[in-house]
């Protein structure tokens, strides 16, 4: 079966199809190559006159707000990952869906989770016919076993903002379940049971979706202050019993790292950092949610408290060592895209210099500028690095898709680069000669840190000059590659089948890289 | 040894990483099978294949099921868990080795620093892969307390390919053997591969040392070895203690380590924070170690979360004379460096010290004088120690000397 077409080979060497789900596709062309034309996409006019007066825009169960909507075969319905794995919301719609027969639809979710894994049987049945946005788990080895009816699409979070802005995708419902609301609309996520911090992955489909629908389990009276959703947007407002698992909104992935070996990467990556002088009075940092990069946002703590400087801002993901940072003053403001615990929730609410942030302030590419590429150092993860410094965040050395894109290539802009991860994963080596999936370009990665040594990328002559007497374990990354395969041994070459499952999309909006079917 | 027709070896429990569960079945026909389910088969299921198809035929496997459930175990945990596994079905001197590093060829003095001594569980790969990363003074790849009863011969396996396959860096390599007589058959299986030294446990008396010098020196002559293998045994009992000058001064003995947890309960007490309840055995042993020339080494600090509480242990520890401590956490390893090694102002008192002696020598005097102190021999002496000890720490240049401001403040 060939779902996708030709096929051509971008500008770094990939065979991309040209057309996906029957639409024609870019093939990607370099950084900063593919320069957009024409309009924003422009969504429906609507009028004053088809709302109450008085504001009231609830309706009774999600199924009225959907069928009101005009829920029908083929339509794209958007949901996002706020909650996390606590989301209740994502799977009634498509449990309401099925009950009512309807067929093919696109789930376009800011990411997926676990929680999400019951839609699998939609997947099978019809009900869905592809997935654009993340596929986590049981969906990704479901993708990469080629069930799924459509071809996947897989973006980063300002890649989303970017496809609905410019109209490669067009919302006709977006469902936004918030820990807040008034019934016209207006939508929060610092207060509640189901208290998440902010909604801004929302943003863009309340901007652009044909139809609107906000969905929680806590409605104030009008106003609902702060609106991070604007009721202007919305259509419809859904009370229900529930709207997401607190327990399960927290991220997993938020406690500092116990491992000696992780403890060593992040210490090195922050003697790195400050042999490179990349901490200095006034600058801006964002560290992701796993154990490793909470450490190093620790070992950032006691150097800027050593040296008695402070950063200017950092990214969130928030948590509660990036909010302990803050209220020492060790930061004076944090930019936050999402928060992974309630002190990150906490701070956001008393805080005004804990700030809400959405991918069109951080990430979009096709904007006026965006904050990602601002930041002076980034510190996020990869599944894989090659010699080249290309990685891969989507696929494990086996070839099975497990994970999604998130907000990794939008940051890959900043000023530099880490990727501090271990040398080896039990037995299998992370630096590759070549990626199984190319998520982001190696020109910029600028430093991959390992328990047993960093490699600078070669362009970075800069960096590499500040820390030729530093006394850090260099090393090329041929060198660690040749140390790790003289430990694990030579991994075998994956094969895959022929036909494609997924594709990857470069902030762009162009095909980067594709996931291919896994040999049975 | 009583041989059944299944043997099994390895680990695959939900936290075990990096290592694997190999069954072997005789079969009456149909030669060696092999069945592998792993987490790195896509990447590694044919190398896997092929090292256990060599393993089989090196100990000539006639028809056999071998069934492999692999959590990402590297080859030497491979090679040691198939080699326990037949070996527990088959009759055979035979050794599966692997190529030794040469890497792992260095060796160590009698007088190496042992301030850091990690502690690995002899039967968990995971934990010694990196083990070296961490810049302990020593590694202790633990057959006694750490293996459990029923893991005891397959430990043995995987602590001799260890010794062979990991690089510890330049650690000095220590194995803990079991409690004597059964520790005895651990030396034949590990003392041909590279061991600088030898933990006893519950040691009592000179005789078991003689003992265990005695196998040594018989497995060394049979495999025309001749480097040396120190002792450094534990004492962990009342006897223990009342014999311990006896014990550190035995053949080969580097080190006299003392197991609070083991002696406490021999006499009846509980171990408290203060050590109160230890203090005649600690004083005891450090003197009989002083008196014998060799290292007083402390016991293990427990609570891995505590590093303040390590660190005042350290430090009441040195005060008492000892010169190391183990460690069960690789985290403890740099607080038990940072406050075993000299500090600021014993450098500084050092360095006025040893230049003086030198001035003197220069001069042809026959006294060492610091301004009005005459300073005598054992301080000089001393403080050359603490100076090297510095140096070896990175505290000190060992360009100290030519540091003019040196010269100045003295």
């Amino acid at each position: 079966m060939n779902k996708s077409g030709s096929r051509v080979i971008n500008a770094i060497g990939r065979a991309v199809p040209t057309t996906v789900n029957g639409k024609p596709v870019v093939p990607y062309k370099g950084i900063g190559k593919h320069r957009p034309e024409g309009k924003k996409f422009g969504p429906r006019i609507s009028f004053c006159a088809d709302f109450p007066d008085d504001g009231d825009k609830r309706v009774v169960t999600l199924q009225d707000a959907l069928l009101k909507a005009g829920l029908k075969d083929g339509m794209t319905i958007s949901t996002h990952h706020h909650f996390r794995n606590g989301d209740l919301i994502a799977v009634q719609i498509f449990d309401i869906a099925a009950a009512l027969g309807i067929k093919d639809l696109v789930w376009f979710p800011s990411a997926s989770f676990e929680c999400h894994a019951p839609l699998i049987k939609y997947l099978e049945d019809g009900t869905i016919h592809h997935i654009e946005g993340s596929m986590n788990g049981q969906l990704g080895r479901f993708t990469s076993a080629g069930k799924m009816k459509g071809t996947g699409v897989l973006r980063s979070h300002g890649g989303r903002y970017q496809a609905v802005q410019d109209g490669e995708v067009e919302i006709d419902i977006a469902v936004i379940a918030a820990p807040t609301a008034d019934f016209f609309g207006n939508a929060s996520g610092v207060e509640g049971t189901a208290a998440c911090g902010l909604l801004g992955f929302a943003l863009v489909d309340s901007q652009y979706a044909d139809k609107v629908i906000v969905v929680t389990d806590n409605i104030v009276p009008f106003p609902c202050i702060p609106w991070q959703i604007q009721g202007n947007y919305v259509d419809y407002v859904v009370e229900v019993a529930q709207v997401g698992m607190p327990s399960k909104i927290v991220s997993g992935t938020t406690e500092v790292t116990k491992s000696p070996d992780r403890l060593l990467i992040a210490e090195l990556t922050a003697r790195f950092c400050q042999h490179a002088g990349l901490i200095q009075d006034g600058f801006s940092f964002q560290a992701g949610a796993g154990g490793t990069s909470l450490s190093i946002g620790i070992y950032f703590a006691e150097i800027l408290k050593a040296k008695g400087m402070k950063a200017r801002f950092a990214r969130g993901g928030s948590n509660q060592y990036l909010v302990s940072m803050l209220e020492e003053e060790l930061v004076e403001y944090i930019l936050d895209g999402q928060t992974f615990d309630l002190e990150g929730v906490r701070s956001m609410r008393e805080n005004p210099r804990h700030v809400s942030t959405s991918p069109f302030t951080s990430y979009n590419y096709h904007g006026k500028g965006n904050f990602a590429s601002m930041l002076d150092v980034v510190i996020l993860g990869a599944t894989e690095v090659d010699v080249n410094f290309n990685a891969n965040v989507v696929t494990h050395s086996d070839g099975v898709l497990l994970h999604g894109i998130g907000g990794w290539q939008n940051c890959l802009f900043a000023k530099c680069t880490i990727l501090p991860i271990p040398l080896f994963r039990d037995r299998i080596p992370v630096i590759r000669d070549e990626v199984t999936t190319l998520c982001g370009p190696g020109e910029l990665i600028d430093v991959i840190v390992t328990e047993r040594g960093l490699a600078i990328n070669p362009l970075r002559t800069d960096l590499i000059d500040k820390i030729k007497d530093s006394g850090l374990p260099v090393k090329s990354i041929q060198e660690l590659k040749a140390e790790a395969e003289k430990i694990c041994g030579t991994p075998a070459r994956i094969e895959f089948e022929e036909e494609i499952v997924a594709v990857v999309k470069w902030v762009d909006g162009t095909i980067l890289d594709v996931i291919r079917k896994i040999k049975a | 040894m009583i041989y059944s027709a299944i043997g099994r070896a390895g680990n695959d429990g939900e936290k075990d990483r990096s290592d694997c569960l190999i069954t072997v079945e005789l079969a009456p026909s149909g030669g060696v099978q092999i069945s592998l389910v792993s987490k790195v088969q896509a990447l590694f299921g044919e190398s896997i294949h092929a090292l256990c198809r060599q393993v089989a035929d090196f100990f000539e496997m006639q028809h056999a099921r071998i069934i492999i459930a692999d959590k990402g175990a590297l080859p030497f945990v491979l090679a040691a868990r198939l080699e326990a596994a037949i070996k527990k079905v088959l009759p055979t001197d035979k050794e599966f080795l692997l190529d030794m590093l040469p890497e792992n060829s260095y060796s160590s003095t009698w007088d190496s620093h042992r301030f850091s001594r990690l502690y690995l569980p002899g039967n968990t790969p995971s934990l010694m892969i990196n083990a070296g990363l961490h810049k302990p003074n020593a590694v202790i790849l633990d057959l006694e307390d750490a293996v459990a009863h029923d893991k005891k011969n397959e430990a043995r396996f995987l602590v001799r390919n260890a010794l062979r396959s990991v690089d510890f860096k330049g650690a000095e390599r220590m194995v803990r053997i079991n409690q004597l007589p059964g520790g005895l058959d651990d030396l034949d299986v590990i003392i041909p591969h590279q061991v600088h030294v030898v933990l006893v446990p519950k040691c009592e008396n000179a005789h078991q040392l003689q003992l265990v010098n005695e196998r040594i020196a018989a497995i060394q002559q049979k495999n025309k070895q001749c480097q040396p293998v120190w002792l450094m045994p534990i004492v962990e009992t009342a006897m223990g203690v009342v014999n311990v000058f006896e014990i550190a001064s035995s053949k080969n003995v580097v080190a006299v380590a003392i197991g609070l947890e083991d002696y406490t309960a021999d006499i009846g007490v509980n171990r408290t924070p203060s050590g109160t309840e230890s203090l005649f055995a600690r004083y005891q042993l450090v003197n009989a170690c002083k008196a014998a020339g060799v290292q007083p080494i402390d016991s293990v600090f427990s609570d891995v979360a505590d590093s303040e509480g390590l660190a005042q242990n350290v430090i009441q520890s040195k005060a008492l004379g000892f010169e190391g401590m183990g460690c069960i956490h690789p985290r403890q390893i740099r607080v038990i460096h940072e406050h075993f090694a000299p500090g600021v102002q014993e450098i500084a008192y050092a360095k006025k010290i040893v230049t003086a002696f030198e001035v003197a020598n220069q001069q042809g005097l026959g006294v060492v004088s610091l301004g009005t102190k005459m300073i005598d021999a054992p301080i000089v002496k001393r403080a050359q120690r603490t100076i090297k000890l510095a140096i070896a720490m990175n505290k000190l240049s060992p360009n100290w000397k030519e540091n003019t401001t040196d010269f100045e403040n003295r």
